[in-house]
C-alpha cells in the first residue's frame, strides 16, 4: 500500500542567511511514525524541525526549544492558549478574565498527568525550568492534534518522568517527530531514529536495528 | 577568532567615539555662531532675589492657586486618558504608512502650537487644553506602543494555533507580555502631561503656567516659589494616585465634572479660519483659476522661506544641536549620583531628589528663569534645555547602570567611571540621547515664545499679528523639520547598531 508522506523534503537546503545549516537533505515522513532526532548541537535539529512545522501548523502541535510562554500569565492561561483557535473571541475573553468550569477541568486534569496540578494559578515567571518546559507541553498537548513536534521537550526533567512524558506524547498523538540528546530514551521510546550531523542525514534506520554503541558515532 | 572579527570588535567602540566627537566638534562650532552672551549687568542681583523667593514661598491666594492646581491636573489627566485609546488604536495599523504619517505629524508640532491653532477655534475653552494636549500625545503614545509591541517577544504569538482569532490572540500572547512596559511608559507621560498643562497657561489657559509667568514677571518670587512648589507636590503626588489605580475613573470623572465646559461653538467661525484665515494671503479671495494669484503665491512663500522660515530652521538646528551635545555632558556628569556603583544609599537618595527636581520643572519655566537671571540670548535656552533633558537621561542610565555586574575587584572612583562604566553604558547612553534628539527639537521650537530666534518666535509672532497663515506655514516647517530629524536619527541609532527602543534593563 502506498500512501503519500505527511511530510516530504527533497533536495532541500535550509538556513538563515547566506550559510544552509541543512544541506541537500532527503526525507520523507509518514502518518503514525514515531520518530527520533538525534545529533551535537548546531547540526540542524532546530531547524529541520521548524522547517516540518511551517509545511503543516494546522495539523501540529510544537514544543521548541525556547518553550514560547507568556510570563505573567498564569500556567492555566498558558495551556488554555493551545484551543484559542476553537473559541470565539468572547468566550476567550471571559476565559482570560474569569476561567469557565469546562476549561477549568479539563486543564486541570492535563496538568495533573504532567505532576503541575498544584501550580494552576501561578504565573509561569514563577516556576522553575522544569515546570515551565511541562507548561510548554501541556499547551501543546491540549491542542489535541494528530502530529507532534519536539525541540528537546523534556530536556529539564528527571529520567524517569522524561520517559513518562514522552510515552503520553507517544498515546496522544499519530505522529510524533522528537530532537532528544539522550540515545537511551531515543532508542527505547521511538521506532526510527534519524542522525543529524553538520547539517546532513548520517544515519536513518528503525531503532529496533541500533544499539547505544553503534550512535555513538553521531557525536564524534 | 579570524582576523575580521577582531577589526569589527575595534571598529564598533571607534566608530562610537568617532561619532561622538564629531557632534562635540559641530556643537563647539555652532557655539560660535550662537548668541550665548550673558545680557544682564547682574545676573547675580537677581539670582539673589529668586532664591529669597524660593525661601520664602507666599501662599497668599491659596485659594486661586489650588484652583489652577486641580485645572493642572485636569487638562493633563482629560488630556491623557483621551489620548491614550486614540494612540493605543493607531499603534495597531502602525503597519500603515498614513498612519505613521500622521502620528510623526501630530507628534511634530508641539502642544503649545496645538493650543495656538485650537485657540482660533474653540477660544480660551477647556476643549483647547485638552485637545491641545491629546492630539499630539495620540501621536506619541501611537509611536511608542507600536514600538514596545514590535520589541516584545513574538514567539507566543508564533505559536498559536493557526486560525486563532486575532482579538484572542491579541489578549493572550501580546497583551500580557507589554502591558508593564505600556503601564509605565503612560504613567511617565502622565507626568509630562501635567508639565505641558502647566506651560499652556503661558497662552492663557488657566493652569499654573498663567500664574507663574504673572509672577515672574511681576518679579513677585514668594508667590512664583509657591506655586513651584505646589507643582512639585502635584508631580510627587502622582506615584500614589497610581498605588491606587481604581480610583482614577473617579479622578477622571472629578476632573470632568471640575472644568467648565460651556462651549461657545460658531461653525461660521470655524468655516472662516480654516477657509480663510488659513489660507495664504496671496490665494485670499482671489480666482484659483488666475495664474497672476499663484504667482504672488509662490512669491509669498519665497518671501517667508528665505526670510523667517531660513534663519528660524537654522536657529532651531543650531540649539538644538549644542542643547543636544549639552544634553549629553549634563547625563554624564548627573548618571553617578543614582547609581549604586558609585553611591551608597542616603548619596543616591539626595541625587534622585535632584534628578526628579530638576526634571520635573517644566523646560520653558527653567527657561524662563533663566532668561530673567541671564538676559535674551540662546544661553537660558540651552541651559534650560539641557538640565531637564539631562535629568532624564540621567535617571535612565542611572537604573541601567545599576543592573551592571562588575567583577569583585573592579577599580573605584574615577578609573571605575572611565573604564568600568562608561564603555557599557555608552552604547545605550548614545541611544537614548538620539532617541531624545526629536524631543529637545520640538521643545527647542516653542522656546521662541520667550524671544529666541528660533522657528517657534516666528510662529508666536505670526499668531499675535493675527496673521495665521504665516503661523500655518510655519508651523508646517517646523513640523517637516522636526520629521527630517527623526528619521536621521534613526537612521543613525540603525547604523550604529544601538537598541531600537531602549529599555532601562
Amino acid at each position: 500500500m502506498q500512501t503519500a508522506p505527511l511530510f516530504k523534503l527533497r533536495n532541500q537546503s535550509l538556513g538563515y542567511g547566506a550559510q544552509p545549516v541543512l544541506q541537500n537533505l532527503n526525507l520523507s515522513i509518514y502518518a503514525g511514525e514515531k520518530i527520533a532526532l538525534i545529533g551535537t548541537s548546531g547540526s540542524g535539529k532546530s531547524t529541520l524541525l521548524k522547517r516540518l512545522y511551517s509545511q503543516q501548523p494546522q495539523r501540529c502541535a510544537i514544543v521548541p526549544q525556547q518553550l514560547g510562554l507568556v510570563p505573567i500569565l498564569s500556567l492555566f492561561h498558558n495551556i488554555y492558549m493551545g484551543q484559542l483557535h476553537q473559541h470565539s473571541n468572547l468566550y476567550n475573553l471571559i476565559n482570560l478574565i474569569s476561567p469557565r468550569a469546562k476549561p477549568r477541568q479539563q486543564i486541570q486534569a492535563l496538568a495533573a498527568q504532567l505532576g503541575l496540578d498544584t501550580l494552576l494559578w501561578h504565573s509561569v515567571d514563577q516556576l522553575s525550568g522544569g515546570q515551565q518546559q511541562r507548561t510548554a507541553l501541556g499547551r501543546a498537548l491540549y491542542r489535541h492534534c494528530p502530529v507532534f513536534i519536539g525541540d528537546e521537550p523534556v530536556s529539564s526533567v528527571d529520567e524517569l518522568q522524561s520517559q513518562a512524558l514522552l510515552q503520553l506524547i507517544n498515546q496522544q498523538h499519530d505522529t510524533v517527530v522528537v530532537a532528544l540528546h539522550d540515545r537511551e530514551l531515543a532508542l527505547q521510546n521511538y521506532q526510527r531514529i534519524i542522525g543529524l550531523k553538520q547539517g546532513q542525514v548520517v544515519l536513518d534506520a528503525p531503532s529496533a536495528s541500533l544499539s547505544s554503541e553503534q550512535l555513538a558515532f553521531i557525536y564524534q | 577568532m579570524t582576523p575580521h572579527r577582531t577589526r569589527d570588535a575595534i571598529a564598533s567602540a571607534t566608530r562610537l567615539s568617532r561619532i561622538s566627537l564629531a557632534f562635540v566638534v559641530l556643537a563647539a562650532l555652532g557655539l560660535l555662531l550662537a548668541d550665548i552672551e550673558i545680557h544682564t549687568a547682574n545676573p547675580w542681583l537677581e539670582l539673589g532675589r529668586i532664591g529669597r523667593g524660593l525661601l520664602s514661598p507666599d501662599f497668599w491666594s491659596l485659594e486661586l492657586f489650588l484652583e489652577a492646581l486641580l485645572n493642572t491636573f485636569a487638562f493633563a489627566l482629560l488630556g491623557v486618558a483621551l489620548a491614550v485609546p486614540v494612540g493605543g488604536l493607531l499603534a495597531l495599523c502602525f503597519k500603515w504608512r498614513l498612519v505613521r504619517l500622521y502620528c510623526a505629524f501630530s507628534r511634530s508640532i508641539h502642544e503649545l502650537f496645538w493650543a495656538l491653532l485650537l485657540l482660533q477655534v474653540f477660544g480660551l475653552s477647556t476643549l483647547t487644553g485638552v485637545l491641545a494636549i491629546a492630539i499630539p500625545y495620540a501621536g506619541i503614545f501611537a509611536k511608542v506602543y507600536a514600538e514596545i509591541l514590535e520589541e516584545s517577544d513574538p514567539q507566543a504569538w508564533q505559536l498559536l494555533p493557526p486560525g486563532s482569532a486575532g482579538l484572542s490572540s491579541f489578549l493572550y500572547a501580546r497583551l500580557p507580555q507589554v502591558y508593564p512596559h505600556l503601564k509605565s511608559y503612560t504613567q511617565y507621560r502622565l507626568e509630562c502631561g501635567i508639565r505641558s498643562s502647566a506651560v499652556l497657561g503661558f497662552i492663557g489657559l488657566p493652569t499654573l503656567g498663567f500664574h507663574l509667568e504673572t509672577a515672574f514677571k511681576q518679579g513677585l518670587y514668594s508667590q512664583a516659589a509657591a506655586l513651584l512648589y505646589l507643582f512639585f507636590l502635584l508631580i510627587f503626588s502622582l506615584r500614589s494616585l497610581f498605588g491606587r489605580r481604581w480610583l482614577l475613573p473617579l479622578y477622571l470623572l472629578g476632573a470632568m465634572l471640575w472644568l467648565p465646559w460651556q462651549q461657545q461653538f460658531d461653525w461660521g467661525l470655524m468655516i472662516r479660519f480654516i477657509s480663510e484665515d488659513l489660507l495664504p494671503a496671496p490665494l485670499r479671495g482671489q480666482a484659483l483659476s488666475d495664474p497672476h494669484s499663484w504667482s504672488n503665491l509662490g512669491d509669498w512663500c519665497w518671501m517667508l522661506l528665505t526670510g523667517q522660515a531660513a534663519q528660524g530652521v537654522v536657529n532651531t538646528l543650531l540649539l538644538s544641536l549644542i542643547a543636544m551635545v549639552a544634553t549629553g555632558l549634563v547625563t554624564l556628569l548627573l548618571f553617578p549620583l543614582i547609581s549604586s556603583q558609585f553611591l551608597r544609599r542616603p548619596g543616591r537618595t539626595a541625587g534622585h531628589l535632584l534628578l526628579v527636581m530638576l526634571r520635573s520643572i517644566p523646560e520653558l519655566m527653567l527657561a524662563f528663569v533663566a532668561l530673567l537671571v541671564l538676559g535674551p540670548s540662546m544661553l537660558p535656552a540651552l541651559l534650560a534645555l539641557a538640565l531637564h533633558n539631562g535629568a532624564i537621561i540621567a535617571h535612565l542610565i542611572g537604573r541601567y547602570s545599576d543592573a551592571l555586574v562588575l567583577r569583585e575587584d573592579a577599580s573605584r572612583g574615577v578609573n571605575r567611571y572611565l573604564f568600568e562604566v562608561l564603555p557599557r553604558i555608552y552604547r545605550q547612553f548614545l541611544a537614548f540621547l538620539f532617541y531624545r534628539w526629536e524631543v529637545i527639537l520640538r521643545e527647542t521650537a516653542i522656546l521662541g515664545i520667550l524671544g529666541i530666534h528660533t522657528l517657534g518666535f516666528f510662529i508666536d509672532s505670526a499668531f499675535e499679528e493675527l496673521r495665521f497663515d504665516r503661523a500655518l506655514f510655519l508651523i508646517l516647517i517646523a513640523a517637516a523639520l522636526n520629521m527630517g530629524v527623526d528619521s536621521f536619527a534613526r537612521w543613525l541609532r540603525l547604523r550604529l547598531q544601538l537598541s531600537h527602543f531602549p529599555q532601562p534593563r
